[in-house]
């Protein structure tokens, strides 16, 4: 299933409202029409979205371990459980120091990309590419690549080789906590695949920033470097910076891949999901208590999608209001 | 910046806002072309590693130096990864393309039709009804991995096909996106076509879609691309190992006892494949994609 969130990037031109048409179709066989259309699509949506969202809120209120029909009901049990388990209140604490690290570095790369490939007159095209193609790589092909070669924690690996070019020891990059280098491991990983993608978007917006700003600040004595990027670059960039900050942090709160790949079979580095995944499907099958987990993500995550549009006006025009 | 460059600087940016790069001197501009090089280069480098492993032997890998790249490239890597018992390698790569295939196909289908309905034909609830998709989108699929498992699992579809594909295809936003799309489709076309005769159907397929299909071809990328990539729900429904996608079995040559480092870089090598091809070809519409949607997936 597509990790597909919910979230848009300002458009220009909000399309023009067609609903509100007066109430003499109603025996119009654009009726029918209507159902023709969006049948299929809401009739899935209601078997393949709301079905399990209200199955799994009724889950979490019982004791459903090994079933996901069952009989006991245990009040807010499973939601105290998952919420006195050190592991989950734990795995809310490394999305907490993932977001920190990811969030402001792809934030400030993909900025620094896209303002660099913006200035080229040569390669430009080419080198534009050359940032955008991991964004086609699979976070599984990239821990494969990280964990196997560039942070393998034996001696051919690429970082090991490198350092000890310089005389120094082997580091075991992920197989120990202290000190914790996986974080860097994870880290770089996620920058390499995601910081083309955000170069993209800060491209584009680059482009929309009408020229005369800069002529007109120029003739004000604004600089072309440091000045004109603090005064005229950066705030014409704020609604996609904005904008790509949130979808980073919806996209760190959501991070599986490669925590589940480059961390496996280690107790730390456990993000949200990832507990989820073997609370619910791990050796105890405890589907009550994964689904009082999933509840209180999902909650958590409509706070940041609500955030989200109070900040980039989600629920302004038509589209919600 | 001394005051000379500065005036010199601010005249060049006067004259032409956009293009300001080089305007500081020759050194400037060698700088930021060098800047760019170095970070093109360290973004090169997975890349390089893959190919030199997918195309060595073990020993080469594993060697006392680092070897650059081999000088005889071990094509055989590519007949000894799909002999290999252990891992289906070649099984996954069709579940694969079946998944991605049908799931950009139905999703794009699906959506779509829904999409125009919600932009186009005036029926009474459409807003209520157009409410009930954007409330999903306040739910990642990712989050609600544990339900959906829950349901599939009930209908018996895990370690299936169906089980990989038909929960995925009704994707809220795409259909959001759709509609977002059909309400700035030019009316006075379909007015031509019900001039015609033809009714809402007719009008969809004769003439909505035909003049659609660079939105349909963005879409299709991406939707492809995420259906490719995607390995949390493959790993939920993919028990079996004659279900796994690609990703699961990239991810199962992680966890083995045996590492055959030349086998899993190979299979890692033509996992990528399709999409490089899918990238080379189809950028434009991946671009406009990306600036449409905002999102990957």
């Amino acid at each position: 299933m597509p990790t597909t969130t919910a979230h848009d990037v300002p458009r220009s031109a909000p399309a023009p409202a067609a609903a509100a048409r007066p109430r003499r179709f109603r025996r119009n066989p654009s009726t029918l029409a209507f159902w023709l259309f969006t049948g299929p699509f809401l009739l899935g949506l209601l078997v393949f979205v709301y079905v399990p969202i209200g199955w799994s809120l009724w889950l979490s209120f019982f004791e459903a371990r090994f079933t996901v029909t069952p009989d006991t009901f245990v009040g807010f049990d499973n939601y105290r459980q998952m919420l006195e388990n050190g592991d989950f209140t734990g795995s809310l604490l490394t999305f907490t120091v993932f977001a920190a690290l990811i969030v402001p570095l792809t934030w400030a790369l993909s900025l620094a990309l896209a303002l660099l490939v913006n200035r080229l007159r040569l390669l430009r095209a080419f080198l534009r590419s050359v940032f955008f193609l991991p964004t086609a790589c699979s976070y599984v092909a990239a821990s494969l690549i990280w964990k196997m070669s560039i942070f393998s924690g034996v001696r051919f690996g690429l970082m090991n080789t490198v350092l000890g070019w310089f005389g120094i020891e082997n580091t075991a990059w992920l197989a120990d906590p202290d000190p914790p280098w996986y974080w860097l491991v994870i880290v770089t990983a996620r920058l390499w695949l995601q910081a083309g993608f955000y170069m993209i978007l800060f491209l584009a917006a680059l482009q929309n920033i009408p020229p005369e700003l800069y002529e007109a600040a120029a003739i004000d004595g604004a600089g072309p470097g440091w000045q004109s990027f603090r005064h005229i670059t950066l705030p014409q960039l704020r609604a996609t910076s904005t904008a790509v900050i949130l979808l980073l942090l919806v996209a760190a709160y959501q991070a599986f891949d490669e925590f589940f790949n480059l961390l496996s079979k280690t107790t730390w580095g456990r993000p949200p999901l990832v507990e989820l995944y073997y609370t619910a499907l791990g050796q105890e099958q405890d589907y009550g208590a994964g689904s009082a987990g999933a509840v209180i993500l999902t909650l958590l995550i409509c706070g940041v999608t609500l955030l989200q549009g109070r900040f980039m006006g989600f629920g302004r025009g038509e589209d919600a209001g | 910046m001394t005051a000379a460059t500065k005036d010199r600087g601010a005249r060049a940016a006067a004259r032409d806002g956009r293009r300001r790069a080089g305007r500081g001197g020759v050194l400037g501009s060698a700088g930021l072309f060098a800047a760019t090089g170095v970070a093109a280069l360290l973004f090169l480098v997975p890349f390089y590693l893959l190919v030199r492993n997918a195309l060595s032997t073990d020993a080469q890998i594993t060697g006392e130096n680092w070897e650059f790249f081999p000088t005889r490239l071990q094509w055989g890597n590519i007949g000894e990864l799909f002999d290999d018992p252990t891992v289906p390698f070649a099984r996954s790569l069709w579940n694969s393309a079946v998944v991605g295939v049908l799931h950009t196909v139905g999703t794009l289908l699906v959506c779509s039709l829904a999409g125009y309905g919600l932009a186009r034909i005036p029926y009474r609830h459409a807003d209520k009804i157009f409410y009930a998709v954007l409330v999903t989108l306040m739910v990642p699929a990712a989050v609600t991995f544990v339900p959906s498992f829950v349901l599939v699992s009930s209908l018996g579809w895990v370690d299936s096909l169906r089980g990989l594909i038909i929960p995925g295809l009704f994707s809220g936003f795409t259909c959001f996106l759709f509609r977002q799309y059909f309400l700035g489709f030019p009316k006075e076309l379909e007015e031509a076509a019900r001039m015609d005769g033809l009714g809402h159907w007719g009008a969809y397929w004769r003439i909505v879609v035909p003049n659609s299909l660079n939105f349909f071809a963005a879409i299709a990328t991406i939707t492809f691309i995420s259906g490719w990539n995607a390995f949390l729900w493959p790993l939920v429904i993919g028990q079996d190992p004659d279900a796994w996608t690609v990703q699961v079995a990239l991810s199962s040559y992680m966890t083995n006892q045996t590492v055959n480092f030349h086998l899993i870089f190979m299979a890692t090598a033509i996992s990528i494949l399709p999409l490089v091809f899918v990238f080379l070809f189809l950028q434009r519409w991946l671009v406009q994609g990306i600036a449409q949607t905002g999102i990957k997936g």
